[in-house]
C-alpha cells in the first residue's frame, strides 16, 4: 500500500464553530475514500483545506510522504489535488475547452497565447480515456448539471490531478447519471488516481468506496471497509444514535379535496408546453408524491401551484377557491407552504441572517410586523425556537446563512415552512443534500403535517423517497401524469417503468 | 450586537483603502513634479528626498486645511477667547459643512444599492432638489410666510423634486426593463440642461439682471439657521438633518417591513419573488427614496451653504457619493463616517491647492483609487500584505 496523501490532526475554527477538530485521514494511491458525515460535520471545510482554499489553524498535510503547506489553491493543484465543489464554479458563457484549459499553463502557445487546438485535442483525449463524454465546443450554460460536473472533473484531470475530491457530486444527479459517475470514478481509480468522494447516500459509499471515514461534529468517528459495514451501522456512526432508515407511518385519514388541478397546462421559460393537461387531486391528510426523471415538468408544475409561474390554461383550486392568477403572496397566505427545489436561488437570501431568512414569508404578519415596523424580539424568539426544534447547526440566529453548511441551510428553509399551520405543503426535493438523520427528521415532519390534516405534495427524483412517503404516487413523464398508483401497488419496478415512459 | 471586533473588521478595508490611495497619491505628487523628475538622473537620492518633501508639504496643507492649524488652536485655547477659538477651529466646521451634501447623496445611493439598484443619477437628483428648493424658497419666502414654514416647505420641495427624478428610472426599470444605469445617467444630462434653461429664462427664479444662468440671492427669501453660536461659522441645520436622515435610513432599512423587502430584493430577487414580496414596488420605492435624499442634499446646499442656485452647485457630488456609499459599505453609519472623511479631504484640498501647485483634481484621483481598492478587496489585501506577509495571511484567509 502506498499513501498518496495524509491529513494529520487538522483543526479549523470558524467564529462560533470548531469545524475540524484534529481530523486525520489517509488516502491511498488508486483508491476511493468515501467521506460521510452529518450536515455541518466539516467535510467541505476539510476538503477546502486540502485544496488550499482555507488555511488550517493547526495540523499538517503530507503529500507523498512530504509535508506541505498550501498557501493558495494554485499550490494544491500543483501538488496534484483537484476539487469539484459542492456548488460548481464554472463561467456560464465559456465553452468547455475554455472552461477546462484557461488558467492552466499547458494551454499556452509559443507566444504565450492560448493554444486552443492543442487544448481541445488534449481534452478530447482525456474524455475518451476516462469515459467523460462531453462536447468540447458546447457552452457551459447549455449543459445539464450532470455534464457540467464532468467538465469540472475534466478540469481537474487536465491539471494533472491525481487526487480528485468530489464534494457531494451525486446530490444533483439522476440515478442514471450517478451510475455513470461511478463508472468514471472506478476508471480513474484503476488508472492510479485517488478519489475522495463525499455523499450523504449510504448505499453510494458502500458501492464505490474502498474505505469509508465518518466525521461527526468536526471529529473523525472511525473508518470502516464497505465489506464490513451496513447502512444502519454507518448511519449510527454518523449521527451518534440509531437512525430509522424507513418511514414509520400509519394509514392516511383522508379528508376533502384540498388541491385540485383540472386540465392544467403550463409553459416553460422558452414558451413550450412543460405541463400538459394535468389532472390531479390531493386530499387533506394524504401525501401525494410525484416521481419522475428531472426535467419532465415537475419544476413547472410546482411553480404554477405556488404562483411563481402563470397557468396557461386549466383550473386550479385550493379548498374550492381558484388559484389561477393568484400572486405567490396570496397563495402563501392562503395556507400553502413551499420548499423550493433550488434552495440557493429561491429559498434563501445569502447576506441575511438565519433569523431574517426564517421570517422570509411571515415577516409581514403579526406578531412579527406591526404593519410598518418589524418586531425584533418576536422575530428572534421565533427564530430561536425553529433553530432549536429543527436542530439547525448555526453559531447563532444572527449568523449569515451563507456560512451554514448546505444541509443546515435546507433545514432553515424546511423549518420556516413547517412552523406555521398550512393546508397544503408543496415540497420539491425536500431532502436534497441532507444527512440521514435530517432526512429521518424531515420525513417525520412531512408525515406529521399529513396527520395534522394538511395535503402534502412531494416532488422527488429519489425513488426511495417517493416510495417511502407517498400514500399515492403519481409519475410525470414529458409533462403528463402517466400514472397514479396507490402505495400498496407501487413497486420500484412499476414506478421505474412509468418514469421511463412505458405504459403500465 | 456586533461588538468592537465586528466594527473593527468592517472598518479595516475602507480605512486601508483610503490609506493606500493616499500613499499612491503621494507617489503621483512625487513623480509628476518636473523639478523632482529633472533631479533623478544626477541625484536620485536627492530627488527622493525632495519628492518626499513635496508630498509632506502637500499633505500637511491638506490636513491643516481640513482640521485647522494646531498651533493656532492651541494658542486660542490658551487665550480662552471663544471667538478666537471658533475662528481657529473654522476649518473643521468647513469640513463638516462640505460633508453635508456627501452624506445626503451617499445615503441615497446606499438605499438604492441595498435594493440592487445602481443609482448613478445622484447628480441630477441633487440638481432637481436644488431647483425645487430654489423655486419654493422664492415663492414661500416672497409671500412673507413665517420662517419655519418657509424652511420646511423649501426642503420638502427639494425632497419631492429629487424623489420624482429618482422615481422615473425606477419606474422605467420595472415597467420597461430599462437599465437604471443608463436612464439615471441620461437624466443627469436632462436635469442639468433643464435647470440651465430655467435659470436662463424663468424670471421668477433668475437673477434680476437676467444675464447669467444663476438664481436670485436666496438669502433674501430663506435663512437656514446656523447651529453654532458664532456667525462666521457657517455650519447649518442641514448637518443635523443629514445625521437624522442617516438614523432614519438605518431605521427604515433594518427595522421596517418595507426595508426588509427592499434588502431582500437587493440581495436575491428570485427569493423576493418566492417570498411573495412585490419586488417591483420595492425597486421603485428605493429609487424614489434615493432621489429624495439626494434632493434634500441639493436643497440644503443651495439654500443653506451656497445661497444661490446654478448648474455648478452639484460639482460631481453624485459620483463622489457612489464612492462614499461603497466605502461606507452602504451602511448609514459607514456613509456618515466616510462622508466626514471625504468632506475633510475636499475642504483641505483647497488649502493644498493654494500653498502648493497641486490641483484639487488630485483628490478625485485619490477618490477613484479608493473605489478601486474597495471594489477589489483582494488587490488591497495583497498590497497591504506585501511588507508583512506572514501575519496578515491568516486574517485574509
Ligand atoms: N466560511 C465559513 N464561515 C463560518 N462558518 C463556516 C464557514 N464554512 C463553514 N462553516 C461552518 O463550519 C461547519 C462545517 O461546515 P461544512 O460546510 O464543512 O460542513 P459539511 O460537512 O460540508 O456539511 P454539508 O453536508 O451540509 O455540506 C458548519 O457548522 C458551518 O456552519
Ligand atoms: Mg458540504
Amino acid at each position: 500500500m502506498s499513501l498518496r496523501l495524509e491529513l494529520r490532526e487538522i483543526t479549523k475554527q470558524f467564529p462560533g464553530v470548531l469545524a475540524n477538530d484534529r481530523v486525520s485521514i489517509q488516502v491511498e494511491r488508486g483508491k476511493v475514500l468515501g467521506l460521510l458525515g452529518e450536515n455541518g460535520a466539516g467535510k467541505s471545510t476539510l476538503m477546502n483545506i486540502l485544496s488550499g482554499i482555507y488555511k488550517p489553524d493547526s495540523g499538517t498535510i503530507i503529500v507523498d510522504g512530504e509535508q506541505r503547506v498550501f498557501r493558495d489553491p494554485a499550490e494544491a493543484i500543483e501538488a496534484g489535488i483537484g476539487m469539484v465543489h459542492q456548488h460548481f464554479m464554472l463561467v456560464p458563457v465559456f465553452d468547455v475547452v475554455e472552461s477546462v484549459a484557461l488558467g492552466a499553463e499547458t494551454a499556452t502557445g509559443p507566444l504565450g497565447t492560448f493554444d486552443r487546438a492543442a487544448a481541445r485535442a488534449k481534452i478530447v483525449e482525456l474524455s475518451k480515456r476516462y469515459g467523460l463524454s462531453v462536447d468540447p465546443d458546447a457552452k457551459i450554460e447549455s449543459l445539464p448539471v450532470g455534464v457540467r460536473q464532468r467538465v469540472e472533473i475534466l478540469k481537474a484531470l487536465y491539471r494533472k490531478s491525481d487526487v480528485l475530491v468530489l464534494d457531494e457530486p451525486s446530490a444533483v444527479l439522476t440515478p442514471q447519471e450517478t451510475e455513470e459517475l461511478f463508472g468514471i470514478i472506478r476508471g480513474l481509480a484503476s488508472a492510479g488516481t485517488s478519489v475522495i468522494f463525499i455523499t450523504h447516500k449510504l448505499h453510494e459509499v458502500l458501492e464505490v468506496a474502498d474505505t469509508i471515514t465518518v466525521l461527526r461534529r468536526g471529529k473523525v468517528v472511525g473508518s470502516v471497509k464497505p465489506k464490513e459495514a451496513d447502512p444502519e451501522q454507518l448511519a449510527e456512526m454518523m449521527v451518534g444514535r440509531e437512525v430509522q432508515l424507513t418511514v414509520d407511518r400509519g394509514q392516511a385519514k383522508v379528508g376533502s379535496v384540498t388541491l385540485s388541478l383540472k386540465g392544467v397546462t403550463v409553459l416553460n421559460q422558452a414558451g413550450e408546453v412543460a405541463v400538459a393537461n394535468v389532472d390531479l387531486q390531493i386530499r387533506a391528510g394524504e401525501i401525494v408524491a410525484i416521481a419522475g426523471v428531472q426535467g419532465n415538468g415537475q419544476t413547472e408544475l410546482v411553480e404554477a401551484v405556488t404562483g411563481l409561474r402563470p397557468v396557461d390554461s386549466g383550473e386550479m383550486t385550493l379548498n374550492g377557491e381558484s388559484l389561477v392568477g393568484a400572486s405567490p403572496r396570496k397563495i402563501s397566505d392562503a395556507g400553502v407552504a413551499h420548499i423550493p427545489e433550488d434552495r440557493s436561488r429561491d429559498g434563501m437570501v445569502k447576506g441575511m441572517t438565519v433569523a431574517e431568512n426564517l421570517m422570509l414569508n411571515s415577516y409581514h404578519r403579526k406578531p412579527f410586523s406591526s404593519g410598518v415596523t418589524l418586531n425584533r424580539s418576536a422575530i428572534e424568539a421565533a427564530a430561536e425556537k425553529i433553530v432549536k426544534d429543527f436542530d439547525v447547526r448555526t453559531p447563532s440566529i444572527h449568523t449569515d446563512i451563507a456560512s451554514l453548511s448546505g444541509g443546515n441551510q435546507q433545514k432553515v428553509i424546511v423549518g420556516r415552512e413547517f412552523s406555521r399551520t398550512v393546508s397544503l405543503v408543496v415540497a420539491a426535493q425536500p431532502t436534497r443534500g441532507l444527512d440521514v438523520g435530517s432526512i429521518e427528521y424531515i420525513h417525520k415532519r412531512l408525515v406529521e403535517q399529513r396527520d395534522a390534516g394538511a395535503a402534502v405534495l412531494i416532488v422527488s427524483t429519489e425513488l426511495d423517497e417517493v416510495l417511502a412517503l407517498g400514500d399515492r404516487i403519481a409519475v410525470m413523464f414529458e409533462g403528463q401524469i402517466v400514472g397514479v398508483l396507490d402505495a400498496k401497488d407501487a413497486t420500484r419496478e412499476r414506478v421505474g417503468l412509468l418514469m421511463g415512459g412505458a405504459a403500465v | 450586537m456586533k461588538g468592537l471586533r465586528g466594527v473593527l473588521s468592517s472598518v479595516r478595508l475602507p480605512a486601508l483603502s483610503i490609506l493606500v490611495a493616499l500613499l499612491v497619491g503621494g507617489l503621483v505628487i512625487m513623480f509628476s513634479d518636473l523639478e523632482v523628475l529633472a533631479m533623478i538622473p544626477n541625484n536620485p537620492i536627492g530627488a527622493l528626498g525632495e519628492g518626499i518633501g513635496r508630498v509632506g508639504a502637500a499633505y500637511s496643507a491638506l490636513l491643516r486645511g481640513a482640521f485647522g492649524n494646531p498651533e493656532r488652536i492651541v494658542e486660542a485655547i490658551a487665550s480662552g477667547d471663544p471667538v478666537e477659538l471658533a475662528r481657529a477651529a473654522r476649518p473643521i466646521t468647513e469640513s463638516l459643512l462640505k460633508s453635508i451634501p456627501l452624506m445626503f447623496v451617499g445615503l441615497g445611493v446606499s438605499v438604492a444599492f441595498r435594493s440592487g439598484e445602481f443609482n448613478i443619477g445622484g447628480e441630477g437628483q441633487f440638481l432637481m432638489g436644488g431647483l425645487g428648493a430654489t423655486t419654493f424658497a422664492i415663492v414661500l419666502g416672497g409671500a412673507g410666510l413665517p420662517a419655519p414654514i418657509v424652511i420646511f416647505g423649501t426642503v420638502l420641495a427639494g425632497a419631492i423634486f429629487g424623489a420624482a427624478w429618482g422615481f422615473i428610472p425606477g419606474f422605467l426599470k420595472v415597467r420597461a426593463g430599462s437599465s437604471e444605469v443608463i436612464t439615471t445617467i441620461m437624466l443627469n444630462y436632462i436635469a442639468s440642461l433643464f435647470v440651465f434653461f430655467l435659470l436662463s429664462n424663468w424670471t421668477l427664479i433668475q437673477r434680476e439682471d437676467g444675464t447669467q444662468p444663476i438664481s436670485k440671492a436666496l438669502a433674501d427669501y430663506v435663512v437656514i439657521p446656523g447651529i453654532l453660536p458664532i456667525p462666521e461659522l457657517r455650519l447649518h441645520l442641514g448637518f443635523l438633518v443629514a445625521l437624522a436622515a442617516a438614523v432614519a435610513v438605518s431605521w427604515f432599512l433594518f427595522r421596517t417591513t418595507r426595508g426588509f423587502e427592499l434588502r431582500t430584493a437587493g440581495l436575491n430577487l428570485a427569493a423576493a419573488r418566492y417570498a411573495g414580496m412585490g419586488a417591483s414596488s420595492s425597486i421603485v420605492a428605493a429609487m424614489a427614496i434615493s432621489g429624495a435624499l439626494a434632493g434634500m442634499g441639493g436643497a440644503f446646499e443651495v439654500t443653506g451653504t451656497i445661497k444661490q442656485f446654478s448648474t455648478v452647485v452639484s460639482g460631481g457630488v453624485g459620483f463622489t457619493a457612489i464612492a462614499i456609499a461603497l466605502v461606507g459599505g452602504t451602511r448609514p453609519s459607514g456613509v456618515v463616517a466616510t462622508a466626514l472623511v471625504f468632506g475633510a479631504l475636499r475642504n483641505g484640498g483647497g488649502l493644498m491647492g493654494l500653498e502648493t501647485s497641486i490641483p484639487i483634481d488630485l483628490l478625485f484621483f485619490i477618490q477613484a483609487l479608493v473605489i478601486m481598492f474597495i471594489a477589489a478587496p483582494n488587490l488591497t489585501a495583497r498590497i497591504i500584505r506585501l511588507p508583512f506577509r506572514r501575519k496578515s495571511k491568516e486574517a485574509v484567509a
